[in-house]
């Protein structure tokens, strides 16, 4: 057992401690299967505000059981930090399930609405256009469509960018949902 | 009855006029200014006399889950439940000057018994007042039932008279918070409401009741312990640690040669002293404590080392700096704990023993996490670790003890008197624990006061040294002090506080008198917001700006409440001053003059390292 002060020299100092969340930030998946109860979806959206972490999207909806929700969170971070976040999550009562799916395959599906400005000119062509890029046509009037597209998100924005050039009045997305493949389910996986 | 034109239209603005939903609104509009709102018609005392209200199921829950003491406030909403707490003279009701006084004391008694502390106050003003109480007992994990009044269901969201969304408030700074507008639920929610505030990671948990709830009939019946826990799915605490990272944990300790044990607050919350001893003992490994982790050990203990962190023993940190393997239980790496986390602790690896996932990870990276209890993970641990001989470790605890020493002696003002001649802080500190025989409860305020009762009183026991360490709330010491006087009768408890954290809670005085609480104030007077002061001698050049705070005669003002005071301004005074508050059978205040312009050293500035401590100060003369 040595006395002496561990094996560096005096003069080389040790290498700096790694912070936990220092590394590549990347789009998350988040899955949480919470109580169906008033005020749920605020505490979830006020820790992600305390906790510093930014929603790109959340979706939220019932399950298939009575009393439970589920919830669809999207947020930009490194693991480590989006760990955090689900452990963070974890600490509130409401909250019985949270899954990190990202790594796994995953099927992932997202809504938009998007009014489009057509005139009598060139109303035939923006049909066209959004019959051809996989769209659907929901309303039409006089000086506006609206097209729907669901699929995944870079198949929403792939859509979005074909049309934006006819003039977007009005856009809505619902946020991506998202579900594992296989015959695992995270419903059954709750305890009750 | 015909309506008039002018009829009609008023009635026009009622919401939905006719509805269940508007007549609901008038009845409780009515409510709120008072007409038929007494609860019962009969005389408090007769409770059998008279239907069980939602007020009263809320006082047999509270009995069930054996709150014996409560803090309050009362308030229009929270009236109801003031009918009728007559009929329970077991549920001792202590009448705070201030909400805020109320949630300390509530704390303090908390962490003095080690049970869950409660406060209430009305709804509005009543409600935002605990909230600085409820921050408080939340950062420093402290079991905690809040309970406010709102104003009847059918009022909500309509900024009634003291309508504030209390609930929205304290939702980011609780465990969990509830709102009950039906009596029926209330047997429910308030066993949840113990049972998370005290189970796994403690904390606070607000619980707002609406007036119709408590004043609603009802029949509900008390859920049992079971119907409880079955009841909340989402909240199953992990207590004993995983077995592989157990055997991982065991073997970065066989592997280590300069261990340290960080014990914090976790232990005391689980009552883990003894296995901590036990674990110490059989690896022969120095332990070393944050601020809510004094008393985990005796520091009498050959192997307790000291207090670490901003303002820890030099010893304490050096011992850090070098160590090859942390052994952190039931502490969080706060800020003021590691200082710069790139620099923190170089050379170790980190074993991390936490009841909260989310603590483990959060500040710095770890080697080997562990969630568990405290106490359960000790106990199944020790066995697991191979036995260091004081022997075999002796070359390290050898030269730990040198550096104790060498640490101690440095910062020892021995002679009772600061360089200007003044009294000094830390011998007024010293010598209370030493006048108690270090046997009291001893409460701080935050700021100097705070970090000199950390380091110089002498802790032996568990649980007897109370502090805001998380929230900083100055103002805590004499509500807290007051709530552990009445949780633990048989010690003596002081409240250790600067004439700023006085002046903010002061009025509590009067509590203390009206209740007959016997707390003992040492009032440390520096004319000064010390550690305000300190930061700006250090950090901001010298510009002292709002540092110098002017105080009554407190003398006098103790006088004024009827409180026994006496004032030492001399090292040759203290004694005497000690003696004759602890001779003093209620209350009593002792008001040192000491040094203006003493600082807490060592001191690890904000953003720096542990190992960038400032040990002494130029020119503060």
């Amino acid at each position: 057992m040595t006395v002496e002060q561990p094996a560096q020299p005096a003069h080389t100092a040790p290498p700096p401690r790694a912070l936990p969340g220092g590394g590549q930030s990347r789009l998350h998946r988040l899955v949480a299967i919470v109580v169906d109860k008033p005020g749920v979806l605020n505490r979830v959206s006020s820790l992600m505000r305390a906790r510093n972490f930014n929603i790109d999207s959340l979706a939220v909806s019932r399950t298939d059981r009575p009393g439970l929700s589920r919830m669809t969170i999207s947020l930009h971070g490194d693991d480590i930090a989006v760990e955090q976040a689900a452990k963070q999550l974890y600490r509130l009562i409401d909250v019985l399930k949270v899954q990190d799916v990202t790594a796994e395959p995953t099927v992932e599906h997202e809504l938009a609405l998007i009014k489009l400005r057509v005139t009598d000119a060139n109303r035939g062509e923006v049909l066209k256009v959004i019959e051809l890029a996989r769209g659907r046509v929901l309303d039409v009037a006089t000086e506006a469509v609206i097209a729907e597209v669901s699929g995944s998100e870079a198949e929403v924005d792939a859509f979005i960018a074909i049309v934006r050039g006819f003039g977007v009045k009005e856009l809505v997305r619902t946020g991506a949902v998202v579900m594992a493949r296989g015959a695992g389910s995270i419903e059954e996986a709750v305890k009750r | 009855m015909t309506l008039t034109k002018r009829d009609r239209a008023r009635r026009s603005h009622m919401p939905a006029d006719g509805t269940e939903h508007a007549a609901a609104v008038e009845r409780a509009q009515r409510e709120m200014l008072h007409e038929g709102s007494s609860t019962s018609s009969v005389p408090t005392g007769e409770r059998g006399a008279r239907p069980r209200i939602g007020a009263d199921v809320l006082c047999e829950a509270l009995l069930r889950q054996g709150v014996d003491v409560m803090f309050s406030y009362p308030g229009g909403v929270i009236l109801p439940l003031y009918d009728i707490l007559g009929d329970y003279p077991q549920l001792r009701h202590v009448l705070v000057r201030h909400e805020q006084g109320g949630a300390h004391a509530a704390d303090g008694y908390a962490r003095a018994t080690g049970k869950v502390g409660v406060c209430m106050g009305t709804s509005g003003p009543g409600a935002t007042n605990l909230v600085t109480g409820i921050g408080t007992a939340m950062l420093d994990s402290i079991p905690m039932v809040a309970i406010t009044g709102n104003v009847p269901s059918a009022l909500i969201g309509k900024d009634a008279f003291q309508e504030i969304d209390i609930n929205g408030i304290t939702l980011p700074m609780t465990k969990h918070n509830y709102l009950v507008r039906d009596a029926n639920e209330l047997p429910r929610v308030i066993a949840e409401a113990f049972h998370i505030a005290r189970s796994g990671r403690p904390g606070p948990v607000h619980v707002d009741i609406t007036k119709d709830a408590l004043q609603q009939e009802t029949s509900a019946e008390h859920p049992s312990a079971e119907e409880v826990v079955a009841g909340l799915p989402g909240f199953r605490p992990t207590m004993d640690g995983n077995y592989k990272q157990l055997k991982l944990a065991a073997a970065e300790i066989a592997a280590a040669e300069r261990p340290v044990i960080l014990a914090g607050h976790g232990i005391l919350h689980a009552g883990a002293e003894a296995e901590l001893l036990a674990f110490a003992e059989k690896l022969n490994a120095p332990v070393a404590w944050t601020l809510l982790g004094i008393g985990a050990l005796d520091e009498r203990h050959p192997l307790a080392y000291g207090f670490m962190g901003m303002h820890g023993w030099k010893h304490v940190n050096r011992a850090i700096q070098s160590a090859d393997l942390l052994f952190a239980i039931g502490m969080r790496f706060d800020d003021r704990v590691t200082g710069n986390v790139r620099t923190y602790a170089p050379y170790a690896r980190i074993v991390h023993v936490d009841i909260d996932p989310a603590e483990i990870g959060k500040n710095v990276a770890v080697e080997v996490p562990i969630v568990g209890d405290a106490k359960r993970v000790l106990a199944t641990l020790t066995p697991m670790v191979e036995a260091v001989s004081a022997e075999q470790r002796a070359p390290y605890l050898e030269q730990l003890a040198g550096w104790k020493r060498e640490s101690e002696a440095s910062s020892w003002h021995g002679s009772g008197a600061w360089r200007d001649g003044q009294l000094s802080a830390d011998y007024v500190v010293e010598r209370i624990g030493e006048l108690t025989e270090h046997e009291g409860i001893y409460v701080g305020d935050v700021g100097q006061n705070q970090m000199w009762l950390a380091r110089y009183a002498g802790f032996r026991h568990p649980n007897t040294h109370l502090s805001s360490g998380g929230l900083g709330t100055m103002g805590y010491a004499v509500p807290a002090a007051m709530g552990a006087a009445l949780g633990v009768p048989d010690r003596e408890v002081w409240a250790i506080v600067g004439d700023g954290g006085f002046q903010m809670t002061s009025q509590e005085l009067m509590t203390l008198v009206q209740d007959e609480i016997p707390v003992k104030i040492a009032l440390f007077d520096n004319k000064k917001l010390g550690m305000i002061r300190q930061w700006q001698e250090i950090i901001y050049a010298g510009n002292f700006h709002s540092a110098h705070l002017m105080g009554p005669d407190y003398l006098k003002l103790a006088e004024a409440y009827g409180i026994p005071s006496m004032k030492a301004s001399t090292p040759a005074a203290v004694d005497e001053a000690i003696r004759f508050a602890q001779g003093v059978k209620g209350p009593a205040l002792i008001w040192f003059e000491i040094a203006g312009e003493q600082n807490v050293f060592p001191m690890m500035p904000a953003g720096k390292g542990l190992s960038d401590l400032i040990e002494e100060w130029g020119t503060a003369e």
